[in-house]
């Protein structure tokens, strides 16, 4: 600078604001609560520090975290999915009806699994469809493909319940290796392949920018939509393998089969650090929240809280939880909606 | 602007890297570029220089295919050229680092220079994070940057993601055989002045190998830099000078061209007594994030205009003694009493209004009423315990739309079908219907008004000043801060450095303001 009136000797430049550092409480946070909350219960309840109990709480969380697997890349967007209870549903009862059943001959075996898979996937793949030519919030679409998903599932469900006589597909929740679930050891493997896909693959690493800057991207020359799409069909495919997970364990096809599992995977995922806005978490973020969320859930039974508590008692230890995550973040005047 | 036009009837001279003619682009009520002309020669740094609305940012969307112009030419190297897109622009290496910086934050700084034209960093939409890691470095060494290039993008500060910016432009070296033309907009405008030296001495480096556009706000920087300066106004070009030799001033003269309008301002109607009024706002020593000891004392009826370029932290000011920004420091008190800034109730409730610049998203909801837009803020007087009286509120919102000249086919029409004056003098009633009104803070009140609503605006400051309000104004040109104001303080990097004295009749120009800004 070599203008006049910079050549005072005494020009202070202000303090400007600096970038903060990529590892935050955010990242860090999560892991030290899950120790934390773990202790805490192991030292109040002897039961609940058994091994048992926690092969219970691994098992207990295994379709959860496959749900939460597929959710993270939509809330890594900044989008949201709502069609979980639709796809898994849809899914659900495929699955029942495709493997050895008691209402039809089929006997399709993995490739009934497979089918019942790609069943979720192609819901998703209209959820993000909608999303991307509609330029409907996804918030809208997701909910409407879940009411097609259980509508799906309510018409194949016909008023008779499929239970199913495969053998595989039973043992997978029953049979265990190294004292864990097959089922569970499928919950890690999603987790793993989900963490692969968002470290090493170009669907994931722009899935992860849209939620930072999809303007940028688009700048840069980039189609952001394709993307979008196969986002919301990759999360649709984990839905329905978690659908496929949740027949194996009742044995039968359930319309109702992913009730509630929309929510409890969102509330894992923001627990665990990713973010609503996006472009912050992760998939091994979500797992540590579908953790956190289980070992509460077993934890509060263990130390013998009262049923009647325990719902409001989680509620407020998840809000809890999430606003300590989004402290730092806190700017004046900020409009949360 | 002449003598240009008659240069380009010659033919396109093919040593030309890039050149505009006659570029014209309309939107809605604006002509935002009005025949445009430019040349930028092969390696040569040529500065562009205009006020806010000259054209400047239109003119470089254009050039990198971002807004397709209504008529004029863009030649590429001689030859004619329609840009569509980035990717288009970028096909013919003319590439822009953006205004906002344009990274991914929570990408690597690698990711973002190779983003969207991986090549082999990606293999079947598989990252391979050694290769791009090395392409990446390939980008930085060109410009002897040594960032780590895995580094997250939102850990790096501004300097070393300017160097990204600029490292991931210069990748459209692989798309052409051409030497690339890079637009550089307001790259300073975040930078620290260390950091300015570095960019420039980069600015240097790409010359030797690339053409450069350089914009900024500061006219000192420009003719540091560049070899050749280009001014718009008015969505015109109105002249080119060789920097060697030129001063700021003579910039500064250029950009702002002959405003010649009898008593625009109103100065007719102010009044002047001759005893001083007490001062009524008085602020001491007060800091924030952006600015520091800043002291400032308004008097009631007087309008005192705070100037200063892009960063100098006025708006920051100006939201603070509204209690919109975090103050660390320092007594702001308002007719003697101390005024809670905590947060923005208590400036209301002492009767400070707060006009932001950003009417549309700050200053007024858009679907709601005239009636409820103006009645947002000072709930009770249209209400009657927690009840809305409809009657109250018809009589009062009724009488303002008449005293302002609110011209609105109803109290009840959505306000965001008035025009952005009259949608304006809603946002200014806002805080006079419930007649407590003591310090106004009016930042950019005329942004984006035409010229007859921005004369009305006037007006009504004047009558508000006559009326004893004492005004803080943030004008959206010098000469309006100098035509409106009766005294200016001068902002430079946060501290209030100059108190101009600007009475009717005595007003100072923009060279002398100018002067102390830059």
């Amino acid at each position: 600078m070599t203008s006049p009136a910079k050549a005072d000797t005494d020009v202070v430049v202000p303090p400007r604001p600096r970038p903060r550092r990529g590892v935050s409480l955010l990242d860090a946070g999560p892991p030290i609560a899950l120790v934390v909350i773990f202790a805490v219960f192991a030292a109040l309840s002897s039961d609940f520090r058994t091994v048992g109990n926690v092969q219970n709480i691994l098992d207990a969380a295994a379709v959860l975290a496959v749900v939460a697997c597929g959710i993270t890349f939509v809330l890594m967007m900044g989008s949201i999915d709502l069609s979980v209870p639709g796809v898994m549903g849809a899914s659900a009862i495929a699955v029942a009806l495709l493997v050895a059943n008691n209402r039809n001959d089929n006997a399709w075996g993995l490739l009934g699994i497979l089918v019942a898979v790609l069943l979720g996937a192609g819901l998703g793949c209209v959820s993000g469809m909608a999303l991307v030519s509609l330029r409907v919030p996804s918030f809208m679409t997701t909910l409407g493909v879940s009411a097609v998903g259980l509508g799906v599932a309510t018409l194949m469900f016909a008023g008779v319940q499929p239970n199913i006589t495969d053998e595989m597909l039973r043992g997978w929740a029953v049979n265990r290796f190294l004292g864990l679930a097959y089922l569970t050891w499928i919950a890690v493997a999603c987790v793993l392949v989900g963490w692969l896909i968002q470290r090493y693959s170009r669907l994931g690493r722009y899935a992860y920018a849209i939620g930072g800057a999809e303007e940028v991207l688009s700048l840069s020359g980039v189609k952001v939509a394709p993307y979008k799409v196969a986002v919301f069909t990759l999360a649709g495919a984990f839905y329905g393998l978690a659908g496929v997970m949740v027949t194996s364990q009742l044995s039968a096809g359930l319309v109702q089969a992913g009730k509630g599992y929309d929510f409890a995977a969102i509330t894992a995922a923001v627990v665990g650090g990713t973010l609503l806005t996006g472009g912050r978490g992760g998939v091994l973020h979500s797992a540590v929240g579908v953790l956190l969320v289980t070992v509460l859930t077993n934890g509060l039974v263990q130390v013998g809280v009262s049923p009647y508590w325990q719902g409001g008692v989680q509620g407020l230890i998840v809000v809890a939880a999430v606003s300590a995550a989004v402290l730092p973040q806190r700017r004046r005047n900020q409009v949360t909606k | 602007m002449t003598s240009v036009t008659t240069n380009l009837q010659d033919g396109p001279a093919p040593v030309n890297a890039l050149e505009v003619r006659g570029l014209v682009k309309h939107y809605p009520g604006v002509k935002a570029l009005d025949g445009v002309d430019l040349v930028v020669r092969q390696n040569e740094v040529l500065g562009l220089a205009g006020e806010n609305g000259a054209g400047k940012s239109t003119l470089l969307k254009a050039l990198v295919g971002l807004v397709r112009p209504d008529a004029g030419e863009i030649w590429v190297r001689g030859e004619k050229v329609k840009l569509r897109s980035v990717v288009d622009a970028a096909d013919h290496g003319i590439g822009m680092v953006f205004q906002e910086q344009s990274l991914v934050p929570n990408l690597t700084a690698a990711e973002n220079i190779v983003l969207g034209s991986e090549g082999a960093g990606v293999r079947r939409g598989i990252y391979r994070w050694d290769t791009m890691r090395k392409l990446a470095q390939e980008q930085l060494d060109k410009i002897g940057s040594h960032i780590d290039p895995l580094a997250r993008t939102d850990s790096l500060s501004f300097a070393d993601r300017q160097m990204v910016e600029i490292a991931k432009v210069l990748r459209i070296e692989e798309r052409t055989s051409n030497p690339p033309v890079i637009i550089l907009d307001e790259p300073t405008s975040v930078l620290e002045s260390a950091e300015i030296e570095t960019l420039f001495t980069q600015v240097r480096r790409l010359r030797e190998f690339a053409s450069v556009v350089f914009v900024s706000h500061r006219l000192d920087e420009v003719l540091d830099v560049c070899d050749r300066v280009s001014v718009l106004r008015g969505g015109q070009s109105v002249g080119e000078v060789p920097t060697a030799g030129a001063e700021p001033a003579d910039l500064h003269r250029m950009m702002i061209g002959s405003t010649g309008s009898d008593d625009h301002y109103h100065e007719g109607l102010a009044e002047h007594s001759d005893e001083p009024a007490r001062p009524r706002l008085v602020v001491k020593s007060m800091s924030g994030s952006t600015f520091r000891d800043v002291d400032l004392e308004v008097r009631a009826g007087e309008i005192v205009g705070i100037v200063g370029v892009h960063g100098s932290g006025r708006e920051d000011v100006c939201r603070a003694l509204f209690g919109a920004e975090p103050t660390l420091s320092g007594e702001v008190t308002l007719d003697g009493e101390k005024l809670d800034l905590s947060g923005t109730r208590g400036a209301v409730a002492s009767g400070v209004g707060y006009v932001p610049a950003e009417r549309k998203i700050e200053g007024m909801v858009g679907p709601m009423s005239v009636a409820d837009n103006m009645m947002l803020t000072k709930q009770k007087a249209r209400c009657t315990g927690p009840m809305v009286v409809p009657k109250k509120q018809a009589t009062l919102v009724d009488q303002w739309i008449e005293r302002l000249s609110i011209r609105t086919p109803h109290r009840g029409t959505q306000i965001g079908r008035l025009s952005g004056g009259n949608q304006q003098k809603v946002v200014l009633a806002r805080w006079l219907v419930a007649g407590d009104i003591r310090l106004l803070l009016l930042d950019h009140p005329t942004r984006g008004l035409d010229i007859g609503a921005r004369s009305e605006v006037y007006r009504l400051m004047r009558e508000l000043a006559n009326s004893g309000v004492a005004t803080v104004l943030l004008a959206d040109s010098l000469e309006e801060a100098i035509g409106m104001s009766d005294r200016i303080i001068v902002m430079n990097d946060g501290r209030a450095t100059k108190e101009v004295s600007c009475p009717s009749g005595g007003k100072p120009t923009p060279l002398d303001l100018v002067k102390e800004m830059v």
